[in-house]
């Protein structure tokens, strides 16, 4: 990261919409994502959860509305842009590049490199061997944190969903980002890796990072997440710390007793 | 024996050439997965344009402009590369099936300018004479027997064959081949990793394509002819054959794939010749393109990772 990082929130929606045909999927949603917080975004299906992920890591266009990272605007910037500005991303469904070993899925994400280009990978040996030294430095550590350090040379189609999904918060980890948006991390992941996940994520706030997770796993939610934002038909219908969504007989009755 | 020995410097010497589109065709297929479906007009692009820079004039035709063979090669490479850019911008943006649709359309319409264009391309019976690089010294050195000037040709293009594999393997084993590999196996994931597929694949197209260019350069050299045959789909298929049975997205795979199925192209040639009855000798040529997709199927049925498979650790060994 370059520069101060400001204090205000690292993530502020304004009016976000996004119409798929006559279908308004999200509905001009404004919300802040407070720095450092773990911010549970909750919903039933088709609430438009994944949708705003979308717009807001870039992969999908606003019909209408901003996104700021950072306080700097990012609307309608391209998903590959926003990686290196600090925000990554994970998948509902883990996208692990299947015939890369676990190791080189790792190795592929940081920004800049210098054999990343076709002149540097020809010309600029010397620098490149550097760099990917240190970066293979980073990777086995990161890999190391998320326990996939014994899987480095596996092929990354080969490794179970749980580690998948470590293996993407890997990838995320090795743009030092400042938010990361977690697609349901807990779905149909053995408990055991779960806690894994759970205890990375945490630490990693400790050290800063903020993260946003959609979760339909209430109990994951209330445990974990802190404030809660929660959508219905592309709207936001809630607001507030755990504490108030548990105390909202509303909320209860539409999310937490349908969730279960 | 000298007949032999001759005939395998031919071989050697043809085999090498193609070794060289398949490369090409390996960086675009096998690690950007990018379905060139249009090989030959590559390929052909930079044959006749080599011939054009390089050839003899011929009144009434243009071109013939006596360009040294380096400077022809050049251009040669340089308008396969331009036109593969052409096609990229708009193609590339298009599902894999789609660019292999798109692809083959422009090797069919480049067929139909050489074989109609006459001013240009000589129309259907090409374009002929081409002064081979340093063919009067060499001939001269070997006493006037053309022997000596196989040789150096077949030498000359191994040369060629082991830059663009040098060069390939250092594209290939580095941060940018994993970033190709990447975006072959999911496009959304690299993108989400900051990753610029447009670019990516946009470069993969048309160092793919200049390298086929390259290759179709040095063809013209050889046979000092270019005809719209070259550009024929069946050259695709021969090469898209090499890289399936070599092993796609192994550079060493390539190279085998290219001098195997060559080696079985011309075989089966020459047992068609002299087994098949001679009620059936009309049909030789069809039987070789059955053969060949048979190969191609049955590679893709039992062993779709090639002879070479494609490593899996790249970087990730220490």
């Amino acid at each position: 990261m370059t520069g101060p990082v400001p204090s205000g929130p690292v993530l502020s929606v304004r009016g976000l919409t996004r119409d798929f045909g006559p279908f308004r999927a999200v509905d001009s949603v404004s919300l802040d994502i407070r720095r450092q917080s773990i911010t549970g975004l909750i919903g039933p299906n088709g609430a438009g959860k994944t949708t705003l992920f979308n717009m807001v890591a870039g992969a999908l266009k606003p019909t209408k509305g901003t996104v700021a990272l950072n306080g700097a605007d990012i609307t309608g910037l391209p998903s590959e842009a926003l990686f290196a500005r600090g925000l990554a991303r994970t998948f509902q469904i883990p996208r692990p590049f299947r015939r890369m070993s676990v190791l080189d899925n790792v190795l592929l994400a940081p920004p800049d490199q210098t054999g990343e280009t076709v002149v540097g990978a020809l010309f600029r040996r010397g620098r490149m061997a550097t760099e990917e030294a240190r970066i293979r430095d980073k990777a086995r550590a990161i890999l190391d944190f998320v326990t996939l350090g014994a899987l480095a040379d596996h092929p990354a189609g080969k490794i179970s969903g749980g580690q998948m999904k470590l293996l993407e918060l890997a990838r995320a980890l090795m743009g030092d980002p400042t938010v990361i948006l977690l697609d349901e991390p807990a779905a149909g992941v053995n408990p055991s890796l779960a806690r894994i996940l759970v205890e990375r994520i945490e630490e990693l706030n400790q050290r800063g990072v903020s993260f946003v997770i959609i979760e339909h796993d209430m109990d994951f939610v209330m445990r974990h997440c802190d404030p809660v934002i929660a959508l219905a038909e592309g709207r936001v219908v809630f607001q507030g710390t755990v504490a108030e969504a548990q105390a909202d007989p509303l909320l209860l009755e539409a999310y937490l007793g349908t969730a279960a | 024996m000298i007949g032999v020995i001759s005939y395998l410097v031919f071989f050697a010497t043809m085999a090498g050439i193609l070794a060289i589109v398949v490369l090409g065709l390996n960086l675009q297929w096998g690690y950007t997965g990018l379905f060139n479906g249009g090989v030959a007009a590559f390929f052909g692009a930079g044959a006749y344009v080599t011939m054009l820079l390089g050839g003899r004039p011929e009144p009434g035709q243009f071109g013939g402009f006596l360009a040294p063979f380096p400077v022809a090669i050049v251009g040669g490479i340089l308008f396969a590369g331009l036109i593969a850019w052409f096609f990229g911008v708009l193609t590339l943006r298009l599902r894999h099936d789609y660019l292999a649709i798109a692809t083959f359309g422009v090797a069919i319409a480049l067929e139909s300018v050489a074989r109609n264009a006459e001013w240009l391309t000589g129309g259907a019976k090409g374009l002929r004479g081409f002064p081979r690089p340093l063919e009067a010294t060499i001939t001269a050195l070997g006493g006037g027997d053309n022997f000596l000037y196989g040789l150096f040709f077949l030498a000359l293009v191994l040369a060629v064959l082991a830059a663009v594999y040098v060069g390939l393997e250092r594209l290939t084993r580095s941060p940018y081949g994993r970033a190709l590999r990447a975006i072959r196996e999911d496009e959304a994931a690299a993108r989400s990793l900051g990753k610029n597929p447009v670019r990516l694949r946009l470069e993969s197209f048309v160092i793919g394509s200049m390298i086929m260019g390259a290759a179709g350069g040095l063809y013209v050299a050889f046979y000092a002819y270019v005809g719209p045959q070259d550009l024929a789909p069946i050259l695709t298929f021969q090469v898209w054959a090499m890289l399936i049975v070599g092993g796609a997205g192994n550079n060493r795979g390539a190279v085998l794939g290219a001098f195997l199925i060559w080696a079985a192209w011309t075989a089966s040639g020459f047992a068609l010749a002299a087994l098949a009855p001679q009620a059936m000798q009309l049909y030789t040529g069809p039987i070789q393109y059955i053969l060949i997709g048979s190969v191609i199927v049955g590679m893709l049925l039992w062993r779709p990772q090639g002879i070479l498979p494609e490593q899996i650790r790249q970087q990730g060994r220490n």
